[in-house]
């Protein structure tokens, strides 16, 4: 009988106990690793996963396989080795899933690990942590040991010709190092900044080799995939994107937490059977579906949007981490807006112009409208500046493009609450709670 | 070739060159900052956007950053479709929430390129309310002043002084919006390029500090085509000045020579020009050595007695230019007239010319320098003798990097990506020198030695090339490997570089040099060799027969044999042992010194005339590479009633007319010019370096020294005389003292006298007077080269060097060798105050065991008796035992080092280094 929880079936039926590696290998543990190493070539690894149709579970959604086939093999690799970096920089606001994932099994990334690293040729890897995971480290320290015990890391993987020395880095802690090559820089011992692309990882990388880097959720897949098959792992999903994906709730619901789901659960059956639905006395305004740096969606038209991929962009905004923040009825939207805009802005690695210098006046922005300072024409620069600033292409990387999205999704549906901060020159949710 | 699009119009482009690249090769306007044209892209500033359409039915287009944007062949794009003109405005506002709003006394302001991009976009009202970022600024050390307030972070410094020359001290620190460009602590900047950060920022947060200290308006200045004279690379340059003063230096962009970058020693090495120090009448010592100024009609009579009737003997400079050394020759005779080199290091130019003549091997330009694919520097310190070779050395060494990023497809203008890709990989550089050296971080190998092992060690690199080379003899063992390493990479290349200069004072080194360059050559390959004397015109001066060596003509004065000797810009102090100048000075001679500052020298004058500097004449100076240029006044040096400073030519001009001497009855410059391409056939070409007088540019109009926004000029004198006087005519070049004419830039670029554009204020206006971007100037980049032109005959047939030196064996006693001090070896750059602050005390290095045999430790001082003063004791183990290198040139320190070891003893009273003190 195959797991319909590949992700977390184990971590639930070990009491909520660290998955030591004897516990992890009775529950079938390090098996699969065992079986690609030894039984299939690199090639049929990747394309069994391009078959799985596993896609990136760090929010851009990228075919795992297809990134991994990026990767030249032999001679074309030139002389060097290459990479396989986990980013386990865990920072996007409301999502804490990979933290989940580490802390209590850490030996299921190690063997997504071992086996992507076969699979792109890859004789070192690094876990990228990020900083303040004390727990998902110690876990994480004890488990490599663990595994370079049984010489399941090391030299001669399961006896294979196979050589993988897996390292754990942990991050100074910047929220731009979950940008794939601003963690490479870090990694590196640079600034944390990110690269001008192209040219992309697989062909330039760490150290300026060939480098895949992938999300611990995404690594953490490969295990099962590779026990029970493509078609298994397709089938897991409800719509056209396959497996499962770990969602998490939070805001005012009665029982905040994650979940792992099969890839395109409603988001109404999330909040409403998993999450417990909305706390008495709240009520929903809007959700950003997978982590801070996505559009708002809006109970009128989304409730019953599967969450996966397509569907969630479809709807203008992304999945994302596929941890979603709840914004009910108290929180007032101009204020959530500054307080991710202050975010955003003290996150940015200080390299582009736009987004150095854009996201603060943005935050300012907000400030004043929240405090009553701000006129109609403040809203105006919010949405022309948020364009700008917010177009893929037009800033270094992504992340000014991810400050924008709940921005300029709160102007779309939750105008009326800016136009009335301006109108009243003060917050309406304060006043109404007496703070004005 | 590719043609791209730009609003309807089509241009020529590169492929694969981006499309900033692109637009600003055609001249056309588009806004940037991050980008800069010798380091590439990284897409910081985001503002060059442009909107880039897909296909011909794309009409909306997308924005995207021209500088990161490669060209495709028949690309449409838009400068100035509103979405990317808006975008493009935005970045200003952005920029500007922090910048001051201090422009009208900022001391960029008129020369900012923040300020011309903030127009060119439109941006003009401020909607930003909140408070403005400040900092706190660091004390960088005399050259650069640091305003940190005003940075727009376009990381264009941190580039430039790490990337590009390889300097640690500055760095990108902090983060978001909050980012801070400057060292760790305060201090002074350490790279010896620091001076390149004023014109690298964008705006005004690196400064010329010894600019901002007699601080006039940017567009107040005057100015005119100049060649630093600060060694013999010929860096050209723009000096500037204001009230008789020169103000400052800045690069002069030469396609072919100094590029975009000037070193600290040329930059901030010319304020002597202003110096108290200054000759400025003429005048004669009395009997108590009281110098009296007598007039310049008093001084031509007094020189018509000296002169007139008498031998005479002539002593050039390798400070001075072929005319005037030219015009001593005319006045004393050839066989009269000695060069003025000391004799040791003339032997040295004379094999390097002879080198030269013979083939066999390019003389390359520093834009040769950087395309080498391996280099070996042999016994020349290039960093302390000719900087900006070193800087061009550095970007040698990263041609391997490129060689990589072309192999993954990245644009070689794509420099983030390509250093990131490289990981720091570097093609071949090997170093051997008697001491670490500044480019050693780039050496795959180094080799440390005296510099007779080290031609050694070279000849055995030639042997180890080519077998018919001469091997050198001799038990001592030589460094095999590293041998090994230079001959298989040289081997190896395709563009080999040989640097070696005549720092080592050892002729057997430039001896190596040639035989590695020849063995190249017969090898089959294209190797150049660069050989560096150390003056703006050593090469020029030993061009000119000359009849004396300079202990010959000391002689001949110091026996009685010569009645008068006239000395021209030239310390012999710095030249000869002093025992011999002080003979030949007190022999009873007439001694006429001409020259523009006091030196020891001058103090022995019977009669003292006052001679203009580079910036105050015209001459020409030839470099390293045999390339004639001329440099042209920029300032009339009549600041004061009783100034009476001439060039040097028109001095002897006057000497010649007093005594009655024939030969130097010269019109003016030009005639003077093609008076000494007429008689000295190693000269011939020095005409076609510049046009000459009578040359008018478009509209047939003279070139202005003055930016047509120049101030002041009916009240700059007013103080003196409200009466505005006439502007000079200037007989001697196509110039004007004024802001009338046109400086277009389509003028031959050797008559560029500044870089100006409507728009474009500042230096970044230089592409508007290039060819295309880093090509030629457009009107040709300047010089024309005297040697080294002609096909190269076959290196098999260049008569090698067959005699290497002996091992250096230590003798009884010390034997000093010469090093070299970017600050302070130098005469004239010595003596400009901000260098002269950064010139180390006279110092020598020692081994750490012979240290310890006079018992002396690091800090300490010694003396002996061949200096006249003692010198600081800094231990190095890499110096060889029995040896000592000794900075040449400084205060206090012989000219030529002695030949026999000398005895060192430790000096009890010499002071402790403070430094030392404070450690405890």
């Amino acid at each position: 009988m195959h797991t319909q929880k590949p992700l977390t079936e184990r971590i639930e039926q070990n009491d909520g106990r660290v998955l030591g590696i004897d516990d992890y290998e009775a529950a079938g543990g390090y098996t699969g690793a065992r079986q690609a190493l030894t039984t299939m070539t690199p090639e049929e690894v990747i394309e069994l996963v391009k078959d799985a149709n596993l896609r990136g579970r760090g929010g851009a959604g990228f075919p795992t396989g297809v990134k991994w086939g990026f990767i030249p093999q032999g001679d074309a690799a030139g002389p060097g080795p290459k990479y396989l970096i986990c980013n386990a920089d865990e920072m996007e606001p409301g999502t804490f899933k990979d933290r989940y994932l580490m802390t209590f099994d850490p030996h299921l990334l190690i063997e997504g690990m071992i086996i992507a690293a076969y699979a792109i040729g890859a004789e070192r890897a690094f876990v990228f942590l990020r900083g303040e995971y004390f727990e998902p480290f110690r876990a994480l320290e004890r488990a490599i040991a663990d595994a370079r015990d049984k010489r399941y890391l090391g030299e001669a993987v399961f006896g294979s010709e196979f050589d993988l020395d897996l390292r754990l880095h942990s991050s100074a802690g910047r929220y731009i190092c979950g940008e794939e090559t601003a963690l490479l820089n870090a990694l590196e011992g640079k600034r944390a900044q990110p690269r001008l692309k192209p040219p992309f990882p697989p062909a330039s990388g760490a150290w300026g080799r060939p480098t895949v880097v992938n999300n611990v959720e995404t690594l953490c897949n490969v295990p099962a995939i590779v026990r029970q098959g493509a078609d298994w792992f397709r089938g897991l999903g409800l719509t056209d994107d396959a497996g499962t994906k770990i969602y998490g709730v939070s805001g005012r619901v009665n029982n905040p937490g994650l979940w792992e789901l099969p890839m395109g659960t409603t988001i109404r059956e999330i909040i409403e059977t998993h999450a417990g639905g909305m706390r008495d006395g709240y009520t929903l305004r809007g959700l950003l579906p997978g982590g801070a740096s996505t559009d708002f969606l809006v109970p009128e038209e989304h409730l019953d949007l599967p969450m996966d991929y397509g569907s969630i962009s479809a709807a203008g905004s992304r999945m994302g981490t596929g941890t979603m923040i709840l914004m009910d009825d108290s929180i007032c939207p101009v204020d959530l807006s500054r307080n991710l805009q202050h975010f955003f802005a003290q996150e940015s690695c200080g390299f582009c112009t736009p987004c150095r210098e854009g996201l603060p006046w943005l935050e300012e922005l907000l400030t004043d409208i929240e405090e009553g300072r701000g006129t109609l024409e403040d809203i105006d620069i919010l949405e022309k500046n948020g364009a700008f600033i917010g177009a893929p292409g037009n800033t270094f990387c992504l992340h000014a493009a991810g400050a924008i999205e709940p921005l300029q999704s709160a102007l779309k549906y939750f105008r009326d609450d800016f136009e009335a901060h301006v109108r009243e020159g003060r917050c309406p949710y304060r006043a109404r709670k007496g703070k004005d | 070739m590719a043609t791209i699009i730009v609003d309807g119009q089509r241009y020529e482009a590169k492929a694969g060159q981006n499309v900033l690249e692109a637009v600003l090769s055609q001249h056309l306007d588009l806004p940037y900052f991050c980008w800069h044209p010798a380091m590439g892209s990284v897409g910081a500033c985001r503002q060059c956007a442009i909107v880039e359409y897909a296909d011909e039915n794309d009409d909306r287009g997308r924005l995207a950053m021209a500088c990161i944007t490669s060209v495709r062949d028949g690309m449409r794009i838009s400068i100035a479709a509103p979405h990317a003109a808006e975008f493009r405005t935005s970045v200003i506002e952005w920029l500007m929430e922090n910048h001051p709003h201090d422009c009208p006394v900022c001391e960029e302001g008129g020369e900012c390129h923040l300020q011309d991009m903030t127009v060119m976009t439109g941006h003009s009202q401020r909607r930003y309310r909140g408070a403005k970022r400040t900092w706190r600024n660091q004390d960088l050390g005399p050259f650069i002043g640091h305003e940190m307030n005003r940075c727009i972070t376009c990381y264009r410094c941190v580039r430039f002084y790490r990337d590009y020359a390889g300097g640690t001290d500055l760095e990108a620190l902090g983060s978001r919006s909050r980012m801070y460009f400057g060292r760790v602590e305060d201090g002074k900047l350490e790279n010896e390029f620091s001076g390149n950060l004023v014109e690298v920022c964008p705006t005004g947060v690196f400064t010329d500090r010894p600019f901002s200290m007699q601080y006039t308006r940017k567009w107040d200045l005057q100015s005119a085509p100049s060649v630093c004279p600060g060694c013999a690379v010929g860096c050209n340059i723009f000096p500037s000045e204001r009230y008789g003063d020169l103000k400052r230096v800045h690069n002069r962009y030469h396609g072919e020579i100094n590029g975009y970058f000037l070193c600290d020693r040329g930059r901030f090495g010319s304020h002597f020009v202003n110096d108290p120090s200054r000759i400025r009448c003429a005048g004669t010592r009395a009997g108590d050595d009281v110098f009296e100024a007598r007039g310049v009609d008093a001084a031509a009579e007094a020189l018509g007695k000296m002169l007139r009737d008498t031998k005479a003997i002539g002593i050039g400079s390798p400070r001075a230019s072929v005319e005037a050394n030219f015009a001593l020759r005319s006045l004393v005779g050839r066989d009269n007239y000695c060069n003025g080199l000391a004799d040791g290091e003339a032997e040295l130019i004379a094999l390097a010319l002879d080198i030269h003549g013979r083939g066999g091997a390019r003389i390359p330009t520093l834009s040769d320098v950087e395309d080498a694919d391996a280099v070996l520097v042999i016994g020349e310190d290039v960093l302390n003798t000719a900087p900006r070779v070193a800087l061009s050395i550095r970007q040698a060494a990263r041609g391997r990097a490129l060689e990589m990023g072309s192999e993954a497809a990245i644009p070689d203008w794509q420099d983030a990506g390509i250093r990131g890709h490289a990981q720091g990989a570097l093609s071949p550089v090997f170093v051997a020198t008697t001491l670490p050296t500044g480019i050693d971080d780039i050496a795959t190998a180094t080799f440390r030695a005296t510099h007779q092992d080290i031609a050694r060690t070279g000849y055995a690199i030639a042997h180890r090339i080519d077998g018919d080379f001469a091997e050198p003899s001799g038990e001592e063992p030589l460094a095999d490997d590293f041998v090994d390493r230079v001959a298989a990479a040289l081997g190896e290349a395709k563009r080999p570089l040989v640097v070696t200069g005549t720092g080592s004072a050892e002729p057997g080194v430039i001896q190596a040099a040639a035989n590695i360059a020849w063995a190249l050559r017969a090898r089959g390959a294209d190797p150049a060799l660069l050989i560096a004397p150390h003056e703006a015109n050593s090469f020029g001066a030993a061009m000119l027969d000359a009849g004396l060596t300079l202990d010959g003509a000391l002689e001949a004065v110091r026996s009685g044999e010569a009645e008068a000797l006239v000395v021209m810009e030239n310390d012999l102090y710095r030249r000869a042992e002093s025992e011999r100048v002080d003979a030949a000075l007190a022999a009873g001679a007439q001694v006429i010194v001409i020259d523009s500052m006091e030196n020891a020298t001058a103090q022995a004058a019977n009669l003292l005339l006052p001679a203009a500097t580079y910036a105050e004449c015209n001459g020409t100076f030839v470099n390293y590479e045999g390339r004639a240029q001329r440099f042209y006044q920029v300032f009339e040096p009549a600041g004061e009633p009783d100034d009476e400073i001439a060039p040097s030519w028109v001095w002897i001009q006057r000497a010649a007319q007093a005594a009655g001497r024939d030969g130097c009855a010269w019109s003016g410059m030009d005639d003077l010019v093609r008076a000494c391409a007429d008689s000295v056939p190693a000269l011939a070409g020095i005409p076609e370096a510049a046009p000459t007088a009578d040359y008018r540019g478009e509209a047939d109009t003279r070139i202005p020294r003055q930016p047509h926004r120049y101030s002041g000029r009916t009240a700059m004198r007013a103080d003196v005389n409200v009466h505005e006087p006439k502007p000079t005519v200037d007989e001697e070049t196509p110039f004007s003292y004024s802001m009338e004419g046109q400086n277009t830039g389509r003028q031959p670029g050797s008559t560029v006298p500044y870089v100006w554009s409507p728009g474009w204020n500042s230096n970044q206006s230089v592409f508007k007077f290039q060819q295309e971007v880093n090509g030629g100037l457009t009107g040709g980049d300047p010089g024309v080269r005297l040697i080294g032109t002609g096909a190269s005959p076959n290196g098999a047939d260049a008569e090698r060097f067959r005699d290497p030196p002996p091992t250096f064996v230590a003798g009884n006693g010390i034997k000093l060798v010469p090093a070299h001090a970017i600050f302070g070896s130098d005469e004239l750059s010595a003596r400009s105050w901000p260098v002269t602050s950064c010139s180390p005390s006279p110092y020598i290095v020692l081994n750490p065991e012979d240290a310890r045999e006079l018992g002396v430790e690091a800090g300490e001082g010694v003396k002996c008796d061949a200096l006249s003063v003692s010198v600081k004791v800094r231990v190095d183990a890499a110096m060889t035992r029995g040896a000592a290198a000794c900075v040449v040139g400084l205060p206090g320190l012989p000219g030529p080092l002695p030949v026999e070891p000398v005895q060192f003893s430790r000096d009890p009273d010499f002071p402790r280094d403070p430094e030392i003190i404070a450690k405890g």
